[in-house]
C-alpha cells in the first residue's frame, strides 16, 4: 500500500462499504476485504484448532468433535466460498496493477472514457469462474 | 521496511497462498469431487487421524504447512492493518497497531510451526 499523503478517508466505514457511482468493481473491493477479514479470522481459529494434532490421537479427536455439526460444516463452505471469490478476485487486481487488462493509454478527449470499461470483461469472467468454483465446491461439500 | 516492499510481498505471499492453499483444499474439503490418493490414504475421511498421521509423515506436508502458516499471516495482518490505516489514526495508533499485529503474527507462526513439527515428529512416531 502507497501511503495515503491525499485525501483522508473521512466517510470512514461508508467509504469503505459503500460503492456510490464507482460501480461493480468497486462492489468488488468492498467483497473482497470482507472475504479477508472473514478468512482471516477463520485462519487464526484454524491454527489453534488444528494444532491439536501436535498432542495426539485424542486431542485431536476431542478438537474435531467441537466442531462438528451443520453449522459448522455451513460455515466451513462459507470459508471456502470466501476463498473461491477472494483468490480469484486478487488475481484480477494483481493483474490489473501490473498493467494487464486495462487497455492502452488514449488522448483525455472529451466526452472522457474509464478504463473501467476496459476491465470489466476481466472482472465479470474472473466472477464467474469464482461462482463456478463455489458451486462445484458446494457440491463437494454436500456430499 | 518501506510500504511499496510490503506490498509486493503482500502480492507475492497471496500468490504462495493461491498455490498452496488451493492444494490444501483440494486435498481436505473436496477430496468427494476430486479424490487425490493423498486425502484418503487410509479410507474414511481427511481429517480422520490415520489420514492425518499418514500424511503427517511427508516432509512436503510439513515444509508447506509451515510455508503457507507465515504467508497467509503475513498477508492476513498486512491487510488488515491496510484496512485500519486508512482511518487515518495518529501515529501512536499507528505504532501500537505495528506492534500488536507483528506480535500477533509472530505467536500464532510459532504456535503454528510448533503444531507442524510435533505433528510431524508424533506421525513418524506412529
Amino acid at each position: 500500500m502507497i501511503e495515503n499523503k491525499g485525501r483522508p478517508n473521512r466517510l470512514g466505514l461508508k467509504g469503505w462499504l459503500g460503492g456510490g457511482r464507482w460501480g461493480f468493481e468497486r462492489y468488488l473491493y468492498t467483497l473482497h476485504r470482507l472475504t479477508g477479514l472473514g478468512l482471516l479470522a477463520y485462519f487464526v481459529l484454524h491454527i489453534v484448532i488444528t494444532s491439536s494434532r501436535a498432542l495426539g490421537e485424542h486431542a485431536w479427536a476431542r478438537a474435531m468433535g467441537s466442531v462438528t455439526g451443520p453449522v459448522f460444516r455451513v460455515g466451513e463452505y462459507l470459508v471456502f466460498a470466501a476463498f473461491a471469490f477472494h483468490a480469484l478476485n486478487g488475481i484480477r487486481l494483481a493483474l490489473v496493477e501490473l498493467g494487464f487488462a486495462i487497455g492502452n493509454p488514449i488522448e483525455p478527449v472529451y466526452p472522457y472514457r474509464t478504463s473501467v470499461d476496459e476491465q470489466r470483461p476481466l472482472a465479470i469472467g474472473v466472477m464467474i469462474f469464482a461462482a463456478i468454483l463455489a458451486i462445484v465446491g458446494g457440491i463437494g461439500f454436500l456430499k | 521496511m518501506r510500504d511499496q516492499h510490503l506490498w509486493t510481498w503482500h502480492i507475492g505471499a497471496g500468490a504462495v497462498i493461491l498455490v498452496l492453499l488451493g492444494l490444501h483444499m483440494t486435498i481436505m474439503h473436496l477430496d468427494t469431487i476430486l479424490p487425490l490418493a493423498i486425502s484418503t490414504p487410509q479410507g474414511g475421511k481427511p481429517i480422520d487421524w490415520l489420514n492425518v498421521v499418514e500424511r503427517g509423515k511427508d516432509v512436503f506436508f510439513l515444509v508447506t504447512y509451515v510455508l503457507l502458516l507465515g504467508a497467509a499471516l503475513f498477508h492476513g495482518f498486512y491487510g488488515l492493518r491496510n484496512i485500519l490505516f486508512e482511518l487515518n489514526p495518529g501515529a501512536g495508533t499507528k505504532k501500537t497497531l505495528n506492534g500488536l499485529f507483528l506480535a500477533a503474527g509472530f505467536v500464532l507462526f510459532a504456535v503454528g510451526t510448533w503444531a507442524a513439527w510435533a505433528g510431524f515428529t508424533v506421525a513418524r512416531g506412529a
